[in-house]
Formats: structure tokens, C-alpha cells, sequence
């Protein structure tokens, strides 16, 4: 952009004013400068802490980044494929890497579910109740921790901050202790993710709800509507479509979230893949990842639609 | 007020007729919902077959777990001797330390003349061990006859020994073991128990109540006296467990020199007492003891959060240094080429759909365990995640501040810098701040795969399934962490953006 100032001698006032900024402009760039090399010292401190920690050193393991694919090159292509379904392999010799037929799941005599599309299935429905449940809980709460619809600053706090403790306690301490109790299987993944969501989709609940029009809540009030009535019939219509909106954003995370829980024990694909990648079963590793990634892209695309379909293009906005 | 006659009303309902008569969907919706989620909920309880898994569910254990969180059991032993001296011992890594002298545990002392036999001296010479012909079954009772004149000397001394054991398990609960029996008090209920040795026998004087349970007649008696603990008593050993509220040996281990002293104690100690251990001064000999707490392992602890709070951070922060200009070619809007903007597209889509875990066990391959691998994770995950965030949120933006610096015949850079840049900053600074907080979280399950930080450590402690009380240590600093993360982002992200709209 062509500036150019005219060359005007400034009068006293003017110098002062010229002084002043001059010095407003100083004091930001001090500002700026002394937070950039704060954030630098700090980057920096951490990446060494995180590098000396680390059990192998990062330019030292930069050639082996590929390690982990250089694992995964089965005997021959049709390998995934016949682990995926289930099909029996050519190499078949009686040890667990190629015994994909034993996992079947037979539904009727002939009929049969491959096992890892049975085990997605189990991470599918654990990421769904564990949604459902997280809505229905986080839909009570939500009420009442939100100001316009609780005055009760006792009730309000108390919901608060059971969401907070919900939200923030690690998933994987409360799969671990039902574990202990429940012994293994898919239900100690399913409370820990309950219990998560309901705290995450409480917070985001109630903050759709303190930002509705209060105008149908007004009407109803005049009517002599009850509290139930008014959240019902004044509330829900509003708040429902994001309601609905964050409820599908929740269940992409949750499927996800439920693998990663599998993966520690709590039984699905998440432990199916942990098992095959120990045991080194290159071919059984590929079709879950490949499994898995063709889930989390479907329920990612699924969820979006529907999300477009309830509330427009506004709405596609995570968080 | 206007008033309508009927005929009007109906004409006026027949014009419209979607506001009365709505799709059987629009009026039955809610009950379909519900019974959909009940169907489903059905479906769910026989997919996971809750009613078995609960059903077998140890619940006695999972009030002893959450006991364990808050609270430690000291375990001592009293054994009977045949003649009525007992002995009190504690396991060996008791949390009471290595000189036990409970103000619970009251011992009265006698002293008694004991015959004591001692084992033979020359019972390696006899040959115990005979030679193949010999059978387990029959001879040993002509065993012990052959080697009975060599054997035990049998020795009289005068001793001080215990003679009865008062235990204080709570207000108004008491256990009094005495030789020949043991007297349980809780409350005004008293249950006498006669211990007949010879037998082998318990045995209660009337019916016992319902805190107290034998098994079989004669059998052990199991008493329990609710949180502080239980006894088992059989007649010739009662097992004591005394559970205590907190911690145990939080600070100092009972191998450090500070174990058992007051908090002024060490005060005065680390102060002005003598160097402890020569060319150490006591200070630095106090926090070297609290840091290596073997039971707490407070260093390690502390080291593995730091690891989870700086895979989060760095997580993040490269997440986003990295899908900010990607995020420019993604934008259909700014870079006008439709490729790009695809091949960017699906880019973020890959990274974001590989999860989470498959990434973090990639790097944990690559890395080794360690933060390195939680980093990259995140890192990849985040800036699939950012990057597809950011590119919609450029695809909304207002058109008109570009057009306007564009007008001035300003390049293309000072465009997207001026036009773009102002308006998109705040919201891509706040949604960093929120994947910053919520990847403190997610940090700790990634860890559980090997991928660094806390998560391990954590797994690892409640694996052993008696280390509870360092899962809820771990646990407690973990809510500080994230709590106060959550403190921080959410100011900075209403500085940025209101508070409203976070």
C-alpha cells in the first residue's frame, strides 16, 4: 500500500501526542516480545523434558518411524482380506495367526458374523448406549445447572459440579475399577464412557439453554405452567435441535473414545487390535485398522448428515 | 377481541390444514422415540448380558476398593501358643513400620515360667529320609519313635510374655483375646468365645449376633466391625485387620529416618537437629526421602503428570501451527483451486479417522514408549480435527473486509493478513484452547497404551488391585491438572471471544 506522509512539522501538542503513541507502541512490543520468548522457553523446556524422558531418543528413532507399517506387511494381500471375513487361509497351521476361522460368530448353521465385524459391532453399541445414556442424564442436569431455569444457586452449583467431576475424571480409573469388579467385558467400557459423557453433554446442554429465548418460558410463567411444563414445553422445542446436534458430535467422539477403552480392557475392537499388534498378526492388524477406519469415516459421514438435516449448515460446528 | 362463529373456524381450519392436522411422525414422535430407546436399551442388557455380568459381580470388593482409596488396614496377628502365651506379629511391609507399638493394640505382660521344647540338635544325623523302598503313608509313627530319645530338649525358663491382647477397633468395639477365650464387644452386644486348643475348636457362648458369622460349629468366627475393620478368630491365631482413614506414610516411608515423627519433629530435625547422614544435610535428606517414597513414588508420579500436561500442550500447540496454513489451501473460498482444496480436505478426513490409538501405537513403535509417542499422536489427531474446523471456519467468513484491502491494491499475503486473518484469529485461538483442555484428558487414556505420561502408571497401580490409594493420589492430581486447565482456557477464551459464546 503507497503511504506517504507529509512532511509537516508537528506543533507541541502534536509532539505529544506523537510521543505518546511512540510509547504505546513500545510497551506492545515489549509485551509481545517478552510473551514470545516466554512461550519459546517454554515449548522448548517441554520438547527437551518430552525427549529425555521418552525411552528412545527422537533423531535416534526418526529412521524407525516407519517400524510400525514395516510390522504390518503380511504374507500376501488376501491375507486382510480372508481376516476380515473370517475365510479360511492358505497357510493355516494351527497357531492363533491364521486361525481366522475359529472367530466366527454363527448366527444360524451357515450364517456367520465374522468376528472382527462382531467385535466393531460391540464397540458400535457400547460408543451408542453409552451416548444415549450420557443424553438422558446430561438432559436432567442440564436444567438444573442452568441459570435461567434454576434461581436455586445451591442446586445450580451442586449440578455443576457433579458435571465437572464427571467430565474431568479419567475414563480409564473408572474402566479400571469396574474391571476389578465386573471382571472383563464390554460393560466396564460402557460406565466409563457413560459416565464421561453425561458430564461432557451436560456442559454443553446448559450452555444452549442459558442462550434460548426466554420469551415461550415468559408465556408459559403467565399461564401459571409448571417448572416441568415450562422446561417441556418452552424449552425443549428450542434447544432440542442442538441437543440433538451435539448428541451425534458425542457419538463420533465416544466411538472413538470406546476403542481406545477397548484397547486397555475393555473388551471390543479396541482389544482385538491391541492383541493381534502384540502377537505381531500382521494380516489380523490390518483388517481392524482397515475395519476401524471405514467405521469411524461411516458414523463421521452418518453424523454429519443427520446433523445437517436437524440444524442446517449452522450447527456443523464441533465443540 | 375478535369472535368468530363456528362455520368461520372451520373454514379457516381447512385452509390450514398442516398447523391442525400434523404427520402422524410430528404428533407421535415422542412416544416412538421412547419406545425405540426402551427396544434398544433391551436389545442392549442381552447384547452385553448385563443381568449375568452384575449378577456375578463382586460388590463385597468393590466397597473394599473404594475403601482402599481413602483408607489403609494394619494387619497383626495374634498367635496362640498351647500353653497361653501369645505372640503378636505384623507382615513384613506393614505400613506401621518396623517397631510396631500401637496405642490400640494393648498387650498385658506376665511373667510366667515357660517350658520350652527345643528341636533336636541331631536331627540332621538321623537319616529322615529313607531309601526308596519307603512309603509316605505308613511308618511314620515308627519315624518318630526311632528319633523320639534323641529329640527335643525341653527347657524352663522364666519369661515375660503376652498374656492378653486388648484391642481398641473403634468406640465402644473391643476385642479381648485372652488364653482360653476372646471376648468381642460392639456396642452393648457381647459375644464370648471359648477357644479350646486341643480341639482345635471355637466355640460361642449363646447365639452370635449378626455381625459375627461361623461358618460351621467349632469353626472360625469372622467378626466385623463395619469400616474399622474385621477379626478372624480360630483357636489357636486371631488375624486383626484395623482399617485407619488417609494415607499411610505419605511423606516418609518406614525405611526413612523421619518415620513415625510429627510434623514438628521434622521441622526441629531438618533445622537445628545433627546431620543424620554425614555430608547430607537433613533438609535435603527429608526431600530426597519424600521424592523416593517407595510406596508413593511421588517423583515418578509428578514426572509422569508433567509428561501428560506437556504431550497435551505441545500436542496442541503444533496441531495448530501446522493446520493454520494447510487450513488456507483447504478453504475453497481462499485458494481457488479445487484440487488442492480436495487433496487438503482428505487429508485432515485421514488423519482424523486413523484414531487416535492407532496413531499412538504407531509412534509408541516408532518412539518408544514415552511423551514423544503421546505428542505425535496428538498432534496427528489434532491436526486432522483443527484443520477441518478452520477450514470451515474461513469458508464462512465475511466476505467484505478482503474486498475492501484488496480494493487498496494490497498482494495477495496482506490480504488473507488483513481481510482474513483479524477475523478468523479469536476463533481458532479459542477452539486450540478447547482441544488444549480437552486433550489434558485424553492424554491420560492414550498413556494407557504406552504412549507416555500418567496413564501407565495408573493402569499399572490398579492392575495389582491393592495399590488404590495411589490411583486415587494420581487421580486427585489429575482433577487439580485439568481443572485448573479448564480454569485457564476458559478465561483466555472469553478474552478472546466474549463470555458468551464459548
Amino acid at each position: 500500500m503507497p503511504t506517504s506522509v507529509p512532511a509537516t512539522t508537528l506543533s507541541g501538542n502534536g509532539l505529544l501526542i506523537e510521543r505518546h503513541w511512540q510509547q504505546l507502541a513500545g510497551q506492545r512490543r515489549v509485551y509481545t516480545l517478552i510473551s514470545g520468548v516466554l512461550l519459546l522457553m517454554v515449548v522448548s523446556g517441554s520438547l527437551w523434558f518430552a525427549n529425555e524422558t521418552n525411552a528412545g531418543k527422537f533423531f535416534d528413532r526418526l529412521p524407525h518411524l516407519f517400524d510400525f507399517v514395516g510390522d504390518l506387511i503380511p504374507r500376501d494381500g488376501w491375507e486382510i482380506w480372508r481376516a476380515l471375513f473370517d475365510l479360511p487361509s492358505p497357510y493355516e497351521d494351527g497357531s492363533l495367526k491364521y486361525n481366522y476361522v475359529e472367530g466366527r460368530y454363527y448366527i444360524t448353521d451357515n450364517l456367520y458374523i465374522p468376528e472382527y465385524f462382531y467385535k466393531m459391532v460391540e464397540t458400535l453399541n457400547i460408543a451408542i448406549l453409552s451416548t444415549i445414556i450420557g443424553l438422558i442424564f446430561g438432559f436432567m442436569l442440564s436444567f438444573l445447572a442452568a441459570k435461567n431455569m434454576t434461581r436455586n444457586v445451591w442446586v445450580r452449583g451442586t449440578a455443576r459440579r457433579v458435571m465437572e467431576i464427571m467430565r474431568a475424571f479419567p475414563e480409564v480409573v473408572l474402566a479400571g475399577f469396574f474391571l476389578a469388579i465386573l471382571s472383563l467385558g464390554p460393560l466396564p467400557a460402557v460406565i466409563a464412557v457413560s459416565i464421561h459423557t453425561v458430564g461432557a453433554l451436560g456442559k454443553l446442554f446448559f450452555e444452549v439453554i442459558e442462550n434460548a429465548d426466554m420469551k415461550p418460558d415468559e408465556g408459559l410463567k403467565a399461564v401459571g405452567a409448571s417448572w416441568v411444563e415450562r422446561s417441556w414445553f418452552g424449552m425443549v422445542p428450542q434447544v432440542m435441535p442442538n441437543f440433538m446436534s451435539y448428541f451425534l458430535l458425542r457419538l463420533e467422539i465416544n466411538v472413538r473414545a470406546s476403542t481406545i477403552i477397548g484397547a486397555v480392557g475393555g473388551g471390543g475392537i479396541g482389544e482385538q487390535l491391541r492383541l493381534s499388534i502384540s502377537r505381531g498378526h500382521e494380516a489380523k492388524t490390518l483388517a481392524i485398522i482397515l475395519l476401524l477406519l471405514l467405521t469411524i469415516i461411516a458414523v463421521d459421514q452418518f453424523s454429519a448428515w443427520l446433523r445437517r438435516k436437524l440444524v442446517g449448515d449452522q450447527a456443523f460446528q464441533a465443540i | 377481541m375478535i369472535l368468530l362463529n363456528a362455520a368461520e373456524m372451520d373454514a379457516l381450519a381447512l385452509s390450514h390444514p398442516d398447523l391442525l392436522h400434523r404427520s402422524i411422525w410430528q404428533r407421535f414422535r415422542v412416544p416412538i422415540i421412547a419406545v425405540a430407546v426402551i427396544l434398544y436399551f433391551i436389545f442392549a442388557w442381552w447384547f452385553f448380558a448385563v443381568g449375568k455380568v452384575v449378577g456375578s459381580a463382586n460388590w463385597g470388593l468393590a466397597g473394599n476398593y473404594l475403601a482402599d482409596w481413602v483408607s489403609y488396614e494394619i494387619r497383626p496377628d495374634i498367635e496362640i501358643a498351647t500353653d497361653g502365651s501369645m505372640q503378636i506379629n505384623y507382615p513384613r511391609f506393614d505400613p506401621i513400620g518396623p517397631n510396631p507399638n500401637p496405642d490400640w493394640l494393648e498387650a498385658r505382660r506376665e511373667t510366667v515360667t515357660r517350658t520350652i521344647e527345643t528341636p533336636a540338635p541331631s536331627a540332621p544325623a538321623t537319616p529322615t529320609t529313607p531309601s526308596s523302598s519307603f512309603s509316605f503313608m505308613a511308618p511314620a509313627p515308627s519315624q518318630q519313635s526311632e528319633t523320639a530319645p534323641a529329640a527335643p530338649t525341653v527347657e524352663t525358663r522364666i519369661e515375660e510374655v503376652v498374656t492378653e491382647a486388648v484391642v481398641q477397633m473403634g468406640p465402644e468395639r473391643l476385642i479381648d483375646v485372652q488364653p482360653d477365650r476372646v471376648v468381642l464387644t460392639r456396642g452393648d452386644e457381647v459375644v464370648i468365645l471359648t477357644l479350646d486348643r486341643a480341639a482345635d475348636q471355637v466355640l460361642a457362648q449363646g447365639p452370635l449376633p449378626e455381625w459375627a458369622e461361623q461358618r460351621s460349629v467349632g469353626g472360625r468366627v469372622t467378626a466385623y466391625f463395619g469400616f474399622s475393620g474385621w477379626a478372624d478368630i480360630s483357636a489357636d491365631r486371631v488375624r486383626l485387620r484395623k482399617r485407619f482413614l488417609g494415607w499411610e506414610n505419605f511423606f516418609f516411608d518406614t525405611n526413612s529416618v523421619f518415620f513415625d515423627k510429627s510434623a514438628g519433629e521434622v521441622l526441629s530435625l531438618i533445622v537445628s537437629g545433627n546431620r543424620i547422614v554425614p555430608g547430607q544435610s537433613n533438609l535435603s535428606l527429608a526431600w530426597n526421602d519424600i521424592l523416593y517414597n517407595p510406596s508413593w513414588q511421588h517423583l515418578d508420579v509428578w514426572t509422569k503428570l508433567l509428561q501428560t500436561i506437556v504431550m497435551a500442550f505441545i500436542g496442541t500447540l503444533f496441531a495448530m501451527i501446522v493446520a493454520f496454513p494447510l487450513s488456507f489451501i483447504a478453504a475453497r473460498n481462499i485458494f481457488q483451486n479445487r484440487p488442492a482444496n480436495q487433496l487438503t480436505k482428505r487429508f485432515f478426513d485421514f488423519l482424523r479417522s486413523v484414531d487416535m490409538l492407532i496413531w499412538a501405537l504407531f509412534f509408541t513403535r516408532a518412539f518408544g514408549p514415552g511423551p514423544l509417542a503421546g505428542i505425535s499422536a496428538i498432534f496427528f489427531t489434532d491436526t486432522g480435527t483443527l484443520g477441518k474446523l478452520y477450514a470451515e471456519a474461513l469458508e464462512n467468513i465475511d466476505d467484505k473486509q478482503r474486498e475492501g484491502v484488496r480494493s487498496v491494491g494490497a498482494p495477495p499475503a496482506t490480504v488473507q493478513r488483513y481481510g482474513v486473518v483479524p477475523q478468523v484469529m479469536p476463533v481458532f485461538a479459542s477452539q486450540a484452547l478447547y482441544f488444549w483442555e480437552s486433550n489434558t484428558r485424553s492424554a491420560t487414556i492414550i498413556g494407557a497404551v504406552g504412549a507416555g505420561g500418567i496413564g501407565l502408571k495408573l493402569w499399572e497401580a490398579m492392575r495389582t488391585n491393592s495399590d488404590w490409594e495411589n490411583v486415587a493420589y494420581m487421580v486427585l492430581l489429575i482433577l487439580i491438572v485439568v481443572f485448573l486447565f479448564d480454569g485457564i482456557s476458559n478465561y483466555l477464551r472469553s478474552k478472546l471471544i466474549g463470555p458468551r459464546n464459548h
